[in-house]
């Protein structure tokens, strides 16, 4: 890995395990990340674990910037040296691909899109070499996907597939951001998934819509009731594709307090996945069926 | 008791100093963008200095006090009357129950603060009751004020009126305004002329510019060291593998227009970023209109903390001016 230190100015140290994205690289950085933690510095007073690097925020009138600095450099060999391993949980998504919400959006913004002639998804299966939008969200849902960063806005996922890198679908985001996207969007930028989860900006492109709430904070939702925001780094999402009448229930089930996601406790091991990733997906999926 | 708001103004909103510990979660930390005036406020009010106030943006709301109350306005210059008479900014004065407090336009600087003696007294949410007005969080109900709002105050003695904070230690932004910063993050990724043409160029604060970030127009394009784009970043050359923003942290979508993410910024996000506006410049971009001229100006890390310890000892004045 090339890790690469840098200051954000007084009050932050950035550290970024590698420039492009791996689950290597999420793993080292959620191995530093957890023990810079538990280190206990005097003067951290936050920990935001990203995708491939981490941030952590400190107070320079308790400690100095270099001598933070130094003490994060010195835990980067044993992060290393951590196993790659996750106690977690595979949750399935339900997934209304090509939903009129989205396609409204998206017709409002189009002269932001690299393609203004068509829509995000046909933009996105031509550039990733699929002959229709429906082997494309095929694509997107058959496999699943590990969450390796929340943030952006209130508990928005940020979600990489459990595939071979030459299987792994690539977007640009919009050339200039939206002003608008639909809240509970199931957006792609990158080489990564996303679920916005309120209405707001947004440069991601658009392929459809889940009906179930990720982030509320009233508390209301009955699997919200415990905290607000619903996702943490290395959750395993598959999604499931819906239609227009599951999406109304499901609508229906959230607002009456009778929906449960489904949702089972698994293991996620990077070497036993890298050995056989069709294997491994297939034994998270055979868990989830269970649940 | 209860402030009644009669007309809102704009994006006018509970703040206090915020709610760090959930930036990790896409919840910001928030609070009031210039954190010395609510505080000078507060103080002049005799409330905690984190005690929530109200924060209004480029022209003040018009309230109604429910009770006798200290009341204190900071931050922006502003005409400000009490039932028509007129009042001192950075002074205490006492008001009545039914009385009205409203503004004329706004003479310099871009956001005041309201503090009331007992303070604001929603509901926290998250340790903290500043309004995070996207993720409908904390405040009133999670949004900006609006008319016919009631919004509750803490019980609080009534203090001295005339109360007031000396001008010296009324930081204001200057002409331009000079915002120190510290490079870092992906500099890198600059070419040496787009590097020395952000620090020479004169820029303007854009029409953007709100809590979550200060965009900021009128510079050269920006040019990138060529690179094949690293794997998931996305093929903009401006774009990175989504990674965390700092506060303060400058990012510059397709090279074009920087953006200085403030209080209510995203947590991370897939553009460059080429440094950070120190800690000791956030509360002056607070008080920037659109179309202020602004320079950037670089810094190094024991100057920032000169600069800090500087901010450190001007509350620190403050206090004991109102002690």
């Amino acid at each position: 890995m090339k890790t690469r230190y840098s200051y954000g100015g007084d009050e932050h140290i950035y550290v970024e395990i590698d420039d492009e994205m791996s689950l290597d690289a999420f793993f080292i950085c959620l191995s530093l990340s957890k023990l810079v933690r538990a280190a206990n510095i005097p003067g951290v007073t936050e920990i935001c674990p990203a995708n491939a690097s981490f941030e952590v925020r400190f107070d320079p009138d308790v400690i100095a910037p270099d001598a933070i600095m130094a003490k994060i450099k010195e835990l980067e060999h044993e992060a290393e040296a951590q196993e790659k391993r996750l106690e977690t949980r595979i949750i399935e998504i339900p997934v209304f691909y090509e939903d009129p919400w989205t396609h409204e959006t998206l017709m409002r913004f189009r002269e932001r899109h690299q393609d203004p002639s068509g829509s995000d998804l046909e933009y996105a299966a031509k550039i990733n070499g699929y002959d229709s939008v429906a082997a494309f969200i095929e694509a997107h849902h058959s496999q699943p996907w590990f969450v390796s960063m929340v943030g952006f806005v209130s508990g928005l996922p940020f979600l990489y597939q459990l595939v071979e890198r030459d299987k792994q679908l690539e977007v640009p985001k919009y050339l200039r951001p939206r002003t608008d996207t639909p809240k509970l969007t199931v957006g792609y930028g990158g080489c990564f998934s996303c679920i916005y989860s309120v209405r707001g900006a947004g440069g991601y492109q658009m392929f459809g819509i889940t009906p179930m709430p990720i982030y509320d904070p009233e508390q209301k939702t009955s699997y919200l009731s415990d905290f607000m925001v619903f996702f943490r780094p290395g959750d395993i999402v598959k999604w499931k594709p819906i239609d227009r009448t599951d999406y109304d229930r499901i609508v229906k089930e959230v607002e009456a307090g009778t929906y449960a996601p489904r949702i089972a406790e698994v293991k996620f091991d990077l070497d036993a996945f890298n050995a056989d990733m069709t294997g491994f997906n297939a034994k998270l999926m055979e868990a989830l069926n269970d649940a | 008791m209860t402030l009644e708001i009669i007309k809102p103004g704009l994006a006018t909103s509970v703040q206090d100093l915020g709610r760090p510990g959930y930036f990790h979660l896409g919840i910001p930390e928030g609070g009031a963008m210039d954190r010395l005036a609510l505080r000078a406020a507060n103080l002049l009010v005799g409330n905690d200095e984190g005690a929530a106030g109200l924060e209004a943006v480029f022209m003040g709301p018009e309230i109604k006090f429910g009770a006798e109350m200290s009341v204190a306005v900071t931050g922006a210059d502003i005409p400000m009357m009490l039932d028509g008479d007129p009042r001192e900014t950075w002074t205490s004065f006492t008001v009545k129950p039914g009385q009205v407090l409203s503004f004329g336009f706004l003479k310099a600087g871009a956001r005041l603060y309201i503090a009331v003696s007992g303070g604001i007294a929603t509901e926290p949410a998250l340790g903290s009751r500043s309004t995070y007005p996207i993720g409908a969080l904390g405040g009133f109900e999670g949004r900006a004020v609006a008319a016919g709002d009631a919004i509750p105050v803490g019980t609080g003695a009534v203090v001295a009126e005339g109360r007031s904070v000396p001008l010296a230690l009324r930081r204001r932004p200057g002409t331009p305004a000079v915002l120190r910063v510290l490079t870092g993050l992906y500099w890198h990724r600059l070419t040496e002329k787009s590097q020395k043409a952000f620090f020479d160029d004169a820029w303007v604060v854009a029409p953007e510019a709100d809590r979550m970030g200060y965009r900021f127009r009128g510079g050269t394009p920006m040019e990138f060291v060529d690179r094949p784009q690293p794997f998931g970043a996305g093929s903009d050359p401006s774009n990175i593998v989504d990674g965390c923003y700092s506060y303060g942290s400058i990012q510059v979508p397709g090279g074009l227009e920087p953006i200085v993410l403030h209080r209510d910024a995203v947590s991370g996000g897939g553009y460059f970023t080429l440094g950070a506006v120190i800690s000791a410049d956030m509360d002056l971009i607070g008080q920037l209109q659109p179309n202020t001229p602004v320079t950037f100006k670089r810094v190094k890390m024991d100057e920032a903390l000169a600069a800090r310890a500087a901010r450190k000892t001007m509350l620190a004045d403050i206090r004991q001016a109102l002690a």
